[in-house]
């Protein structure tokens, strides 16, 4: 070992026999179990929105603002009268608004690239998807914010949900479940692609078809039947017609059943594919 | 710290033959290095030498193309869990979350290595003192200097008490004051017995805190040994003196010319005149002699070792600090992490 200067530095250096003693001389604790270690990632999301709670309001005035230039600009023409087109259009806007949402996870996933904290978390003895698990949780809790405002908002236009308040928690869980689900697909591309606006630009480019294209504005039957025909394997489709169906009562179960299906389909998939990715990247 | 091992096993890491390669460009060519339990070792090399990929293969964030590595005796890719529960990584980036404040940092950290909500704050809490981060231990990391996310960064990484630590490249982007800072807190850290991999540029940094260095260039092991060893690849001592002005150079070196053991060398710019010289301080009385009576206007003079930036010269053929930059693109740049040190 080299000797040390005599001279002091200016800086007061930590005491390191002090560092040592206070981190104690046992064994090195054993690693986290996948839920314990998922929770603590969710914790750090929730955390960062404690400090920057700035990061909500895409989440609620988003929203808010869609629902208000679609029910009062369109809602007249679409369906007669804008408290029709509320009921309508509600449940559909509750979807959109939150699904948009769900790409933050992989613009926040894709900053801890390149800021080195991704390699840090990728030198911890932890489940290996408890990272990306934990933060798709604690985005949950954004979602389900949002679904609360939206909802709220609705309230206020004169949505009546003839489902009552179960069907309302019905249909925000179910929406909830599909769109955990969807979190793999940004997970996925934040680890393919080099920054956060990439991963932004893709993320709009699935999500813009992917919604629009689908039941959320209008009723498919005045499209055309090519179109018409697009709409209806469109995964997200089946979700607002689930949806619409719980919020006012009435749902088909096979609606539930697809949405379930895709949601799995999606984890199943990407899920194994984005965790390939984690593993190899350079 | 010193737990009895497989027999034999005295190296806390073990590398050999390691390859890597990205798209066309080679980063690794087979390097071989070992590092005693308790020791610290220098990995010296300019950009691009393929310091950080060494680093990153061996605290399992990369897979070599070819070649065996292996931390406390456990192989980083048969088994990269177990190599994970006893290193701690700190790499060029100060890698804390921006958001979450200093001793949410730490604790996360600690909850993550299972030491528990109660544990890992009373360990964030300490190391923040000892960091000398308590005031700031409630701010969020986004207000934190250079220095301090370092020291953050640093503490995150021995929460959990590694057996083995990987700096990369930890003063990069460090002012001075920081810099001895963390020299003096890493030379502690190994007189405790930690084993330590430290990449770094600065040859003054690795002349300081490392028992034995590698010297890497261009993915390949250029030269290893002690500074003193490598200082003596390089040959002997050399007389240096600063003169008033330019136009006394060609002066001192002709009065200087019966002690010149090989090539005087002059620099305009700096005015100051080297001479290879044999017989070490008679040299330097002798020198003086010479110039005691002449015109010469001598500001400084001095008899010097080689130090390594002259051993990097030697070996490579350039400086230590100007290689091209064609790092792997893993992440950004360290001049971001540089800027705002205070």
């Amino acid at each position: 070992m080299t000797a040390l200067d005599s001279a002091p530095p200016p800086l007061a250096a930590p005491d390191t026999a002090a560092v040592l003693a206070a981190l104690g001389s046992g064994e090195r604790p054993r690693p986290q179990g996948p839920l314990a270690a998922s929770a603590t990632f969710g914790w750090r999301t929730l955390l960062r929105i404690k400090h920057v709670p700035e990061q909500l309001f895409d989440v609620t005035v988003f929203p808010v603002m869609l629902t208000l230039i679609f029910t009062y600009l369109f809602g007249g023409a679409l369906a007669g009268s804008v408290e029709a087109y509320v009921q309508f259009f509600l449940p559909g806007i509750l979807v959109q608004s939150i699904l948009m949402i769900t790409m933050y996870t992989g613009v926040a996933l894709n900053t801890d690239i390149g800021k080195g904290v991704f390699d840090r978390i990728r030198s911890l003895p932890v489940w290996r998807p408890s990272a990306l698990v934990g933060a798709l949780l604690g985005d949950v809790v954004r979602f389900t914010l949002a679904s609360v405002v939206v909802l709220g908002l609705g309230m206020a236009l004169g949505l009546r949900p003839g489902g009552g308040v179960v069907g309302l928690l019905a249909a925000v869980g179910l929406l909830l479940v599909f769109a955990f689900a969807l979190g793999w697909v940004w997970t996925y591309l934040a680890l393919r692609l080099r920054t956060p606006q990439a991963v932004m630009g893709w993320s709009m480019m699935v999500l813009m078809p992917l919604t629009f294209g689908s039941n959320i504005f209008v009723d498919p039957a005045t499209m055309p039947g090519w179109l018409r025909s697009v709409v209806e394997v469109n995964p997200v489709s089946h979700l607002v017609s689930a949806v619409r169906g719980l919020v006012h009562g009435g749902v088909d179960g096979a609606d539930v059943g697809w949405v379930l299906l895709w949601a799995a389909a999606l984890v199943a998939v990407l899920g194994p594919l984005t965790m390939r990715r984690y593993r190899a990247r350079a | 710290m010193l737990t009895p091992s497989f027999a034999g096993m005295s190296d806390a890491i073990l590398v050999e033959g390691l390859q890597k390669r990205f798209g066309s460009n080679t980063a690794l060519a087979g390097v071989d290095l070992t590092v005693p339990e308790g020791s610290v070792l220098g990995l010296l090399g300019p950009n691009g030498a393929g310091k950080t990929t060494v680093v990153r293969i061996l605290t399992t964030l990369l897979a070599p193309d070819a070649g065996r590595a292996e931390v406390v005796g456990i192989d980083v890719l048969r088994d990269p869990g177990r190599v994970r529960s006893v290193i701690g990584l700190t790499g060029q980036y100060a890698a804390v979350d921006e958001y979450l404040t200093g001793f949410e940092n730490l604790e996360m950290v600690g909850r993550l290595y299972r030491l528990g909500r109660r544990e890992s704050r009373a360990r964030a809490g300490e190391l923040l003192e000892r960091f000398d981060l308590t005031d700031a231990a409630d701010r969020p990391a986004k207000t934190y200097s250079g220095g301090m996310r370092r020291r953050l960064d640093i503490a995150a990484s021995l929460i959990a008490r590694p057996r083995v630590l990987f700096l990369d490249e930890p003063t990069t982007g460090l002012d001075p004051r920081s810099r001895l800072a963390m020299w003096e807190f890493i030379a502690d850290l190994a007189g405790g017995g930690t084993t330590i991999l430290l990449t770094t540029q600065y040859l003054e940094e690795a002349d300081r805190l490392a028992d034995r260095m590698v010297v890497i260039d261009r993915g390949r092991v250029i030269a290893r040994g002690t500074a003193d060893e490598l200082k003596a690849q390089v040959g002997g001592q050399r007389l240096e003196l600063t003169v008033s002005s330019a136009a006394e150079l060609t002066d001192a070196a002709r009065l200087l010319e019966p002690l010149a053991a090989g090539d005087t060398h002059a620099d305009e710019q700096t005015r100051r005149l080297s001479v290879p010289v044999r017989g070490g301080t008679d040299a330097l009385a002798e020198a003086l002699r010479l110039l005691a009576g002449s015109s010469v206007e001598v500001l400084d003079v001095g008899l010097r070792r080689p130090d390594l930036d002259d051993v990097f010269l030697t070996l490579t053929g350039h400086a230590a600090e100007d290689g091209t930059d064609d790092r792997e693109p893993a992440g950004r740049t360290p001049a971001e992490t540089a800027g705002s040190a205070r």
